[in-house]
């Protein structure tokens, strides 16, 4: 191990004159690698951009050519999507349900995670791999009991019942990611709010919680994805229209619009969803990126 | 950080009077611990625990409908299950599933990561390939876009008369595909899905490796290429067995999201496809126990479907626990 690093630093001390200078091969290297990326960037580009121009087209337009350009560039399908086919309702509705169960999630899994990783009790252990074990078990196996939990409770198909759902399974992934950030802070914080007479529930709130204020984002981030994309929830728990999120409507909408014939409202309705993510996306993805592998790479 | 526990370190006295005056239950550490456990832990147990359980039990009855008649039938739903040929074939397709879509979505994430990242000079310090912060920013976009529209957005670009491909694909003088259906045809409608979920999926395990080599020590690679190593040799021998609990991770993730499959299979081809192609077991439950009310019967599907994840995760542990990788987190 030693006598490499020393190979590796006479090695760099002798570099630096060379360089500068890029071989043939590494021309090479770097024009296919680029040339490769670039066609995978247009696999990727290509259809949004190309669902971006049919959203502008009129259904008979649609039907003419795959790759005419809009005669009239108007937002006559946004407006049809919006109102007519209850995008803007559904949009509100799933605001309301993430934005409720991202902040009990918040709370509850940080106080789990926190109790799991700083305290000693007969039992820890247990809860921990209880947690880890709902991770791994697929929702299809709970869903039908889970339908029958809500009616008894009354909660089925409304939006409270939908949110604590929402809450109970984005709990194991909270905990189990925010446990390992309560365990990397240093034991001594916590002595020290005790030395200045901190209670427990002071040192969590004001020294513990503001601590972990980058794992919290990272959570948060993972959550939210989770949670706007979820659809087999919704769809077997809440089955009145009116109680409908984004994801379950966009789907009726779409199996409908077979019928209807609205494709360019159906293409409107696609983009209204995707443009509120991708700019929350293009705003923290260097965010995002870290968390991924923060997440990932422990 | 090394100057602060030294500081601590003369007063341990202090510190280990305050160890034991916390064991004492006071009302503010009593209160602290019902709340902050039992909070979480009551609604975990209420809305994940107990549903799974009452699931195993459901599977093993006959109940059916909103009628309270519940009789306990063993095994019977499962020997039913079995000899179902409809459940056997999604079985069958939801095990092509994990087999190919982990692989292909890895080795190709794995391909774009490698160019990102050692794509650069072979002389001097390792270096990334220059300005390749826009592709890893690009190909990252599928991920964050939820998979109900990624569906809806594929299915319309398969169209059989208006779709993108088959526009560009007769554009460029096949005829042959003028009003090809993609997800109609029992020949390509698997392979079509596939594809589409290997394209929402590359971006996120490609900025995930690339994360993971960064990881490595440059030194390692620098003393590969000293000895000789090119850029092939250094990924197969270097990069690869270091970041392979990496690659178990993505494996297991992506074979638990192969097992569900539900949402991409449900918009694209909500029938279950031409012949029965693209059947998943998920779309098997969920039509079993919401439009059929065979609340037994679907049980024992769910349990069916666990049963194969955890089996699938187990031996992805296994298999490369096996071939030598180390498992030494915790």
């Amino acid at each position: 191990m030693i006598s490499t690093k020393e190979t590796v630093h006479t090695g760099s001390s002798a570099a630096p004159p060379r360089k500068a200078k890029e071989t043939k091969g590494d021309k090479t290297v770097a024009a296919v690698s680029h040339t490769m990326l670039l066609i995978w960037s247009l696999i990727v580009i290509l259809p949004l951009l190309w669902t971006l121009m049919t959203s502008f087209k009129t259904t008979r337009e649609i039907f003419a050519s795959p790759f005419s350009l809009p005669e009239h560039w108007n937002f006559d399908n946004y407006v049809s999507a919006w109102t007519t086919a209850g995008i803007g309702s559904y949009f509100v509705n799933t605001i309301i349900v993430v934005g409720f169960a991202l902040v009990i999630v918040m709370v509850l899994g940080a106080m789990c995670a926190y109790v799991l990783a700083r305290f000693k009790f007969p039992g820890s252990r247990g809860i921990y791999y209880l947690m880890l074990a709902g991770l791994t078990f697929p929702i299809f196996l709970a869903i039908v009991p889970l339908f029958f939990i809500l009616k008894n409770i009354g909660l089925l198909n409304t939006l409270p019942g939908l949110i604590i759902v929402y809450v109970a399974f984005a709990l194991p992934f909270t905990v189990f990611f925010l446990f390992s950030f309560f365990k990397t802070l240093p034991d001594e914080i916590g002595e020290a709010a005790a030395i200045d007479g901190a209670g427990e529930w002071r040192t969590f709130f004001q020294v513990m919680l503001p601590m972990a204020k980058p794992g919290l984002a990272s959570v948060l981030i993972f959550n939210f994805l989770g949670l706007w994309n979820q659809f087999l929830i919704p769809v077997a728990l809440n089955t009145n229209v009116g109680h409908y999120v984004l994801s379950q409507g966009m789907a009726a909408f779409a199996s409908q619009a077979g019928y209807a014939v609205n494709f360019g409202a159906l293409f409107a309705a696609v983009v209204i969803t995707v443009v509120p993510v991708l700019i929350v996306y293009v705003i923290f993805q260097r965010q995002l990126q870290g968390s991924v592998s923060a997440g990932t790479n422990k | 950080m090394i100057d602060l526990s030294s500081q601590v370190r003369p007063e341990s006295g202090k510190t280990a009077a305050l160890r034991s005056r916390r064991k004492k239950l006071t009302f503010d550490k009593v209160s602290f611990m019902v709340v902050f456990l039992g909070l979480p832990l009551a609604v975990y147990a209420i809305f994940v625990i107990s549903p799974f359980v009452q699931a195993a039990y459901y599977s093993m009855t006959d109940w059916s409908g909103f009628s309270a008649n519940m009789n306990f039938i063993g095994v019977e739903n499962y020997v039913k299950l079995f000899h179902n040929a409809t459940f056997m074939k999604a079985l069958g397709n939801n095990i092509i599933l994990v087999i190919v879509l982990p692989i292909v979505t890895i080795i190709l994430s794995l391909i774009l990561a490698t160019l990102v990242t050692v794509g650069g000079s072979s002389r001097g310090q390792i270096k990334g390939l220059k300005n390749s912060s826009f592709y890893r920013v690009v190909s990252f976009f599928p991920y964050v876009i939820p998979a109900i529209i990624i569906g809806i957005m594929w299915t319309q670009i398969y169209d059989p008369s208006n779709g993108l491909v088959n526009g560009i694909l007769t554009g460029m003088g096949f005829d042959g595909f003028k009003s090809f259906p993609w997800l109609g045809d029992e020949r390509t409608a698997m392979i079509a899905t596939m594809f589409v979920i290997v394209w929402g999926f590359i971006g996120f395990y490609m900025v995930l490796f690339v994360a993971a080599i960064k990881g490595i020590p440059a030194e390692l690679f620098e003393a590969a290429r000293i000895d000789g190593a090119g850029r092939v040799r250094t990924m197969v021998s270097i990069t690869i067995p270091l970041i392979r609990d990496n690659i178990q991770t993505a494996y297991v993730y992506m074979g638990i999201l192969a097992l569900d499959a539900f949402v991409y299979m449900q918009v694209m081809n909500s029938g279950g496809g031409p012949n029965n192609s693209t059947l998943v077991m998920s779309q098997q439950l969920f039509s079993t126990a919401f439009t059929k009310n065979q609340f037994g019967y679907s049980s024992a599907m769910g349990v069916v479907l666990a049963a194969v994840t955890l089996a699938f995760s187990g031996l992805v542990f296994l298999v490369n626990r096996l071939t030598g990788g180390k498992d030494e987190r915790r």
